[in-house]
């Protein structure tokens, strides 16, 4: 509400050196990167009712199967994952808040053969590509998933395991790059949904309800909307947004020490149970029978589960772009335009504040970095 | 703090924390544990705050206690019977139980 008093004057006069578009998890971890850089930055994000994935989030910090079809990903999502507690320790300094980040490793469990074994083949896959970082995954059996997760019911019949894998308070997360954004001086402009974005001499012009604002660059982390912004910059970002729904439980004791792909319990105590995928973007719809195997299939891998309460139920949107992975470029017909896009906002978040935010500040991208995650991969040919 | 209104219906007898408790049929848990003075039935999984039955209609979810071994189990919604045990939910559930 204080920022929707500032709102006022920042059409009029305030003139900022980044403009980022987009305020959820993506947004605000490149805009805090980019004032640790010392740039003025403006946040312009739509209003509470936003369709916003930072808000719906299943919070792991994942590296185990990221990267098949695209080596450099998993190198990316590793470098991400080392920099995590580093990132968090640099929240906490300045803020005081913890945001729970662990990383004890986690599971993939597989309830019968024909999962494991195609578990199995996906990580022979994925660590057949040249090029590929070696991430340490593992195939265990039922009783070296048992000796790690006693809970575990029979009808598991083994898993994959990754040291690197982790999860965060996701929501602690969203709450706590915004106090850091406030105590740095940032702008936050709520309501101040992106119209139009058009370059004039040195500067972007942002068209919003609320007057244009002013800024020498633009980063775009708007989700699944930079499909619609991207091309008034010279950029492109296809996307395909893609539901996912959510269990969760009431507060359990701990018995959970590592966070499974599809099933984590929280620092609070909570168990959430997540990952299924529909086509549907309808944020507010649930399909229940999608819940119900959701929750049939924790059950199994963790039968102590059966008659714990449900508490909660949502459907998110996921940002997912064409083939999956990142899109991070830099516009050559419009100098200082950049899109900061992917679907795992929180994974990636440390990457986004200490290395991609950084490179705007510089403005041009580091190629040695993130040239395999240009949106030109969508045209083999141009490309080429 | 609670008084009957008649002490009509046959008594009932429930262990409440390994202590025999006397209810009356008809009694919820949640009923049968205010009219006994007990002052709280939980305490909250974070700040670990007590807590009792508050609105006895199946909606706060302040009287969970565990019940026969379940635990989170609705003290309001449940009637008494001769020899339930009930447990006073300290803290967060375990789960299995
Ligand atoms: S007293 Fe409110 S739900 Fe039981």
């Amino acid at each position: 509400m204080v920022a929707e008093g500032r709102a006022a004057g920042a059409g009029t006069g305030d003139e900022f050196d980044v403009a980022v578009v987009g305020g959820g998890l993506v947004g605000v971890a490149t805009a805090w990167g980019l004032a640790r850089e010392g740039c003025r930055v403006v946040v312009l994000d739509e209003g509470d009712r936003a369709v916003r994935a930072s808000r719906g989030n299943f919070a792991l910090v994942w590296v185990q199967s990221k990267g098949l079809g695209l080596a450099p990903y998993a190198g990316w999502t590793i470098r991400s994952s080392n920099a995590w507690q580093g990132f968090s320790d640099l929240l906490k300094q300045e803020t005081g808040l913890d945001v729970s980040f662990q990383r004890p490793g986690g599971f993939h469990l597989c309830l019968s053969e024909k999962e494991l074994e195609a578990r199995a083949t996906v990580l022979k896959r994925l660590h057949n590509q040249p090029g590929i970082v070696d991430y340490k995954t593992e195939i265990l059996t039922h009783d070296q998933v048992k000796a790690m997760l006693p809970d575990i019911g029979p009808e598991v019949v083994g898993g994959s395991f990754c040291p690197l894998d982790g999860h965060v308070n996701s929501l602690r997360l969203f709450r706590t790059l915004h106090t850091a954004l406030n105590a740095r001086g940032v702008t936050y402009l709520p309501s101040h949904r992106v119209d139009n974005i058009t370059k004039d001499g040195g500067e972007f012009r942002l068209t919003t309800p609320h007057g244009e604002i002013r800024a020498a660059k633009v980063a775009l982390a708007a989700g699944n909307a930079n499909m619609r912004l991207a091309p008034m910059v010279g950029l492109e970002a296809p996307m395909r947004p893609e539901r996912g729904q959510i269990v969760v439980t009431e507060r359990l004791r701990p018995f959970l020490n590592h966070p499974v792909v599809t099933l984590r319990q929280t620092d609070e105590g909570t168990v959430m149970i997540g990952d299924s995928k529909e086509e549907s973007v309808d944020p507010s719809g649930l399909t229940i029978g999608v819940s119900a195997t959701e929750a049939e299939r924790a059950v199994r891998q963790f039968p102590l589960l059966a008659n714990v309460n449900v508490v909660r139920t949502w459907s998110a949107i996921r940002v997912m772009t064409q083939d999956g992975f990142p899109i991070y470029d830099e516009s050559k017909t419009h100098p200082g335009a950049f899109t900061v896009c992917c679907h795992s906002g929180v994974t990636l978040a440390a990457n986004h504040a200490l290395t991609i935010a950084p490179m705007i500040a510089r403005g041009a991208l580091d190629a040695s970095l993130v040239a395999p995650f240009s949106a030109r991969r969508f045209h083999v040919q141009a490309a080429g | 703090m609670f008084k009957r209104l008649a002490e009509s219906s046959p008594a009932v007898g429930i262990i409440v924390d390994g202590k025999p408790v006397s209810a009356r049929t008809g009694d919820t848990v949640a009923a049968a544990l205010l009219a006994a003075g007990i002052g709280h039935c939980r305490t909250t999984p974070v700040t670990g705050a007590p807590r009792a039955p508050f609105c006895l209609m199946g909606v706060c979810f302040d009287c969970l206690v565990t019940i026969d071994g379940v635990g989170s189990r609705q003290g309001c919604l449940i009637p008494v019977r001769e020899g339930m045990k009930v447990e006073t939910q300290l803290g967060r559930r375990e789960a299995g139980r």
